[in-house]
C-alpha cells in the first residue's frame, strides 16, 4: 500500500503527485464497489466521524455522510450558526467539545479561510477541510479529477477552463492546484471584478472574455456566483453576467467538440449556466461529479484513518 | 538624592555625542557628559563596561490599552514593557475609549504618565471628535492641554474636506496632524496586502494603492493649505517614493515607520499567523527593502513601535476574524539594531531615528544627553542576543508578531530622570 502519511487532509497547495494519484485510484476502486454495493462496512466500524458544518451544505455533508457510513463508521451531524455572538470562540470550544468526545474524523465547512487549519492544531481528531471561506475544498478538487480521468483517461495535457467568480471560489483554488500539479494547463475566465489579484502567478492563464478563454478547451468548469456579488457591486447584474460570462450553447462552441462540463453545485440556472447546457447527456457531467464524491470522500477517509492507525 | 556616575560608556547622541566617556547626572538632570571625565567624590559610579549610553528613547506611536481596554494592559503593565525596551517618553494614540478630543483628557493622561514615575506620556489629541472622521475636535484647547500633535490613531481621515480643514486649522495652535494612511474604502474587509499570496490563502487584500492615494492626497493638500502632515507606519515603496518628491519639493511632510516593515514580510503570516495580522498589512519582500532603504536615506523621520496591545482571545481567531496589530515597546530597540547590524543602518542614525528625531516632531524636549536635561536614559549591550518569546515579554500584552525572532541588543538599565526604572 502506498503511503498517505498526512493525518489531516486540509488543502491540495503542497500535496505531491504520487499522493493525488494513490486518492484517485483507491477512489476508482470504491465507485465501483458503490455500484455493486459490496462497500467494506468493517473499514471504519467503531470509529466516529462528525460532520461540523458552520456553513449550509446540504450537498457536500451528505456526501461526507453516505462516504462514512458505507465505510461503516458513526455519523454525527453537527450543525452550527455562524451568526452567534464570538465565531472564534465556538470554535476553539468546539475542539475541546470534540476532544471530550474522542471523535476520529472530522469533517470540517466554514466560511472563515483557514478555519480547518485553526481547529487542526487543536483536536486529536483527523481533520479534513469540507471548503474554508474563499481558501480551499480539497475533496471537490479531488472529485473533479476523478471524473474527468474517468472520461479522458487522464488529466495531464488536457486544457481546462475555470469560469466565473474566482476570487470568491474556494473550488477554483482547489483546482487550480490540484490540475496543475497533474499536468493539465489551466485558464481563469471571468471579469476582473471577480478574479483574485496575481492569479496568474499560480500559473494560470487569464481570460476576459468567454470566446477566447474557452477555445479548444477539453473541459470548461462553471463556478457558482452568488447573489451577494451583485450586491457588493462586483458585477451590475445577473443579467448582464450571463450575458457576457454565463454558459451557453453557444459559447460552448468555442471549446473543444467533446469537451466536458462540470459545476460543484449547486447551480444558479440562467446567471451562470444554462440549462441546455447543464442538462446535456453528452457533455454535462454534474451529475455524475456528484456520484464521484462520494468516492473520492471514502477514499479520503479510508487513508487517514490507515494513517491515524499506522501512526497510533 | 538621584547622583550617578556611569563611565566607560560609548555616548551616542548624534549628531554632536558619538565616543566613549562618562556622564554625570545630578538631581535627576545630566550636569555632565563626554570623554576623560572623572566620576567626583561621592557619588556612586557604575561601570558600563562599553556599553552604548543614548537618551531615553522617544516613541512616537503606542496604542496603550488604557482607558478603555485595560483587560489588555494598563498604563502601569505599558511603563513596565517601555522600561525594559529603554523608552521614557512615548506618544499615545486618541483612539482609546473614551477618545482623547477633550483637553481633560489629555491632562488625565499626562498625570498618569507622570504617576509611573518612569515614564513621560505625551498625548496626542483627537483630530475628529470621537476619532470618527466627522467632525473637528478642539485643536486648539487640546494643544493649550498638551497635545503633542494631531490623529485619529489607527483610523483614517478619509474625508478630503475635513482633512484640508484640520491641516489649515491646526497652523494656529502647532502640532502636526499625523495620518493613518490607509483608504478605508479600498481597504474595507482586506486583512492581508492583496496579491499573490492573499490569493492563495483566499483572504481578502487590501492593495498596497490604498496607501499610496492618501499619502498622494494629503501632500497635495498639505502644498494647498501650508499645513504639516506626518504620515505613520508607511510601508510600502511607493509610499517612501512619494515622500521623498514631497520633501524634495519643499512640502512640510515627514513620516514615521515601525520595525515590523523594515523586518518582516507578507510571508510571516503564513500558516495562519495572526499574531503578525497588522494594520497596515505587512508587505511583500520588495517593499521591506524599499522601506529599510528608505531609513537609511533619510526619507523616514522617525522609527515608532507602533505597539498595540490585545488580548489572547483577540488573536485566537481565524485570521480574517483576528484583530490586527503587535506589541513592540520591548523589541522596538533590537530590532532597529538589526538594521545596523545587517550593515544597512549606522548605529548613529538608528538611535537617532529612535530618539531626538522623533522628540523633535512631538515638540518635546526629550531624547538628547545635553547638560541640563532630565537624565532620561537607555544604557544597552549592541551584541547581546537574546530570542523575543511571547508569553516572557515585559508587561501583560504579549501578541508580538517577532515570536521566536532571534535578536541582537539588549537594554542593560534604563533611567527616569536619573532614577533607575529597569535593570
Amino acid at each position: 500500500m502506498s503511503s498517505f502519511p498526512r493525518r489531516h487532509l486540509l488543502q491540495i497547495e503542497g500535496m505531491e503527485r504520487p499522493e493525488i494519484d494513490a486518492v484517485l485510484d483507491l477512489a476508482e476502486s470504491y465507485v465501483l464497489l458503490n455500484r455493486t454495493g459490496k462497500t467494506p462496512r468493517d473499514l471504519l466500524r467503531g470509529r466516529t466521524l462528525i460532520n461540523l458544518f458552520f456553513e449550509d451544505s446540504t450537498r457536500t455533508r451528505t456526501s461526507f455522510e453516505l462516504a462514512g457510513k458505507r465505510l461503516g463508521a458513526d455519523v454525527l451531524n453537527m450543525s452550527v450558526s455562524t451568526s452567534s455572538v464570538n465565531k472564534g470562540e465556538t470554535l476553539l470550544d468546539t475542539a475541546a467539545t470534540l476532544n471530550a468526545m474522542h471523535c476520529d474524523l472530522l469533517v470540517v465547512r466554514h466560511d472563515q479561510s483557514g478555519a480547518p487549519h485553526l481547529l487542526a492544531q487543536k483536536v486529536e481528531a483527523s481533520v479534513v477541510n469540507a471548503g474554508d471561506g474563499t481558501h480551499e475544498h480539497p475533496t471537490q478538487a479531488l472529485l473533479d479529477a476523478l471524473t474527468i480521468r474517468r472520461r479522458r483517461g487522464r488529466v495531464e495535457g488536457l486544457s481546462v477552463a475555470i469560469c466565473g467568480d474566482v476570487m470568491h471560489s474556494r473550488v477554483a483554488r482547489s483546482n487550480i492546484h490540484l490540475l496543475l500539479t497533474m499536468g493539465a494547463r489551466v485558464r481563469v475566465v471571468g471579469p476582473p471584478t471577480l478574479l483574485p489579484a496575481e492569479i496568474e502567478r499560480l500559473g494560470v492563464e487569464v481570460f476576459h472574455d468567454m470566446a477566447a478563454g474557452l477555445a479548444g478547451v477539453d473541459v470548461v468548469m462553471m463556478l457558482r456566483l452568488q447573489r451577494e456579488r451583485m450586491a457588493r457591486g462586483l458585477v451590475p447584474s445577473a443579467r448582464e453576467f450571463f450575458r457576457f460570462y454565463g454558459l451557453d450553447q453557444a459559447k460552448l462552441a468555442a471549446a473543444a467538440p467533446d469537451a466536458l462540463v462540470m459545476h460543484p453545485g449547486p447551480m444558479n440556472r440562467g446567471v451562470e449556466i444554462a440549462s441546455d447546457v447543464a442538462d446535456d447527456p453528452i457533455r454535462s457531467v454534474i451529475r455524475e461529479q456528484v456520484e464521484m464524491g462520494v468516492a473520492v470522500r471514502m477514499a479520503v477517509l479510508d487513508r487517514l484513518t490507515r494513517a491515524a492507525l499506522a501512526n497510533a | 538624592m538621584s547622583d550617578l556616575f556611569i563611565a566607560g560608556a560609548h555616548l551616542l547622541d548624534p549628531p554632536a555625542l558619538d565616543g566613549s566617556g562618562g556622564l554625570l547626572v545630578r538631581d535627576g538632570r545630566i550636569a555632565a557628559r563626554g570623554p576623560g571625565l572623572a566620576a567626583p567624590d561621592g557619588v556612586p559610579v557604575l561601570e558600563a563596561d562599553g556599553a552604548v549610553l543614548c537618551p531615553g528613547l522617544v516613541d512616537m506611536r503606542v496604542s496603550l490599552g488604557e482607558p478603555g481596554f485595560e483587560y489588555r494592559e494598563t498604563i502601569a503593565s505599558a511603563a513596565a514593557a517601555a522600561a525594559a525596551g529603554g523608552i521614557t517618553t512615548l506618544a499615545a494614540l486618541p483612539d482609546s475609549r473614551p477618545a482623547i478630543d477633550d483637553p481633560a483628557l489629555v491632562r488625565l493622561l499626562r498625570a498618569r504618565g507622570e504617576e509611573t514615575g518612569s515614564l513621560t506620556i505625551l498625548p496626542y489629541g483627537a483630530v475628529t471628535k470621537r476619532c470618527e472622521g466627522r467632525e473637528m475636535a478642539e485643536l486648539g484647547l487640546l494643544r493649550e492641554a498638551g497635545a503633542s500633535a494631531f490623529s485619529d490613531g489607527g483610523h483614517a481621515i478619509a474625508d478630503s474636506r475635513l482633512m484640508r480643514l484640520a491641516l489649515a486649522y491646526a497652523r494656529v495652535f502647532g502640532g502636526r496632524i499625523v495620518q493613518h494612511p490607509e483608504d478605508p474604502a479600498l481597504a474595507a474587509g482586506g486583512c492581508a496586502t492583496e496579491g499573490e499570496l492573499a490569493t492563495r490563502m483566499g483572504l481578502p487584500g487590501i492593495p498596497a494603492a490604498a496607501e499610496a492615494i492618501l499619502i498622494a492626497r494629503d501632500i497635495r493638500l498639505a502644498r494647498l493649505t501650508g499645513g504639516a502632515v506626518h504620515f505613520a507606519h508607511i510601508s510600502t515603496a511607493e509610499s517612501a517614493a512619494l515622500i521623498r518628491r514631497a520633501k524634495a519639493e519643499g512640502v512640510d511632510v515627514t513620516c514615521d515607520t515601525a520595525p515590523p516593515y523594515f523586518d518582516l514580510n507578507e510571508h510571516a503570516i503564513a500558516d495562519w499567523r495572526t499574531f503578525a495580522k497588522l494594520s497596515p498589512p505587512l508587505r511583500p519582500e520588495s517593499d521591506r527593502q524599499a522601506i529599510a532603504a528608505a531609513l537609511a536615506d533619510g526619507t523616514i523621520d522617525a522609527v515608532a513601535s507602533d505597539h498595540l496591545p490585545l488580548d489572547p482571545d483577540d488573536k485566537r481567531l481565524t485570521f480574517a476574524q483576528a484583530s490586527p496589530g503587535g506589541t513592540g515597546l520591548a523589541t522596538l530597540l533590537a530590532v532597529t539594531l538589526a538594521q545596523v547590524h545587517g550593515g544597512a543602518l549606522p548605529l548613529a542614525r538608528a538611535i537617532h531615528l529612535l530618539t531626538r528625531a522623533p522628540a523633535r516632531l512631538l515638540g518635546s524636549p526629550a531624547g538628547t544627553l545635553d547638560e541640563g536635561a532630565p537624565a532620561d536614559l537607555c544604557l544597552f549591550a549592541p551584541d547581546r542576543g537574546w530570542q523575543v518569546q511571547s508569553g516572557k515579554l515585559p508587561g501583560k500584552a504579549q501578541n508580538t508578531p517577532f515570536d521566536g525572532r532571534a535578536l541582537e541588543g539588549r537594554v542593560l538599565g534604563t533611567w527616569k530622570a536619573g532614577r533607575r526604572v529597569f535593570g
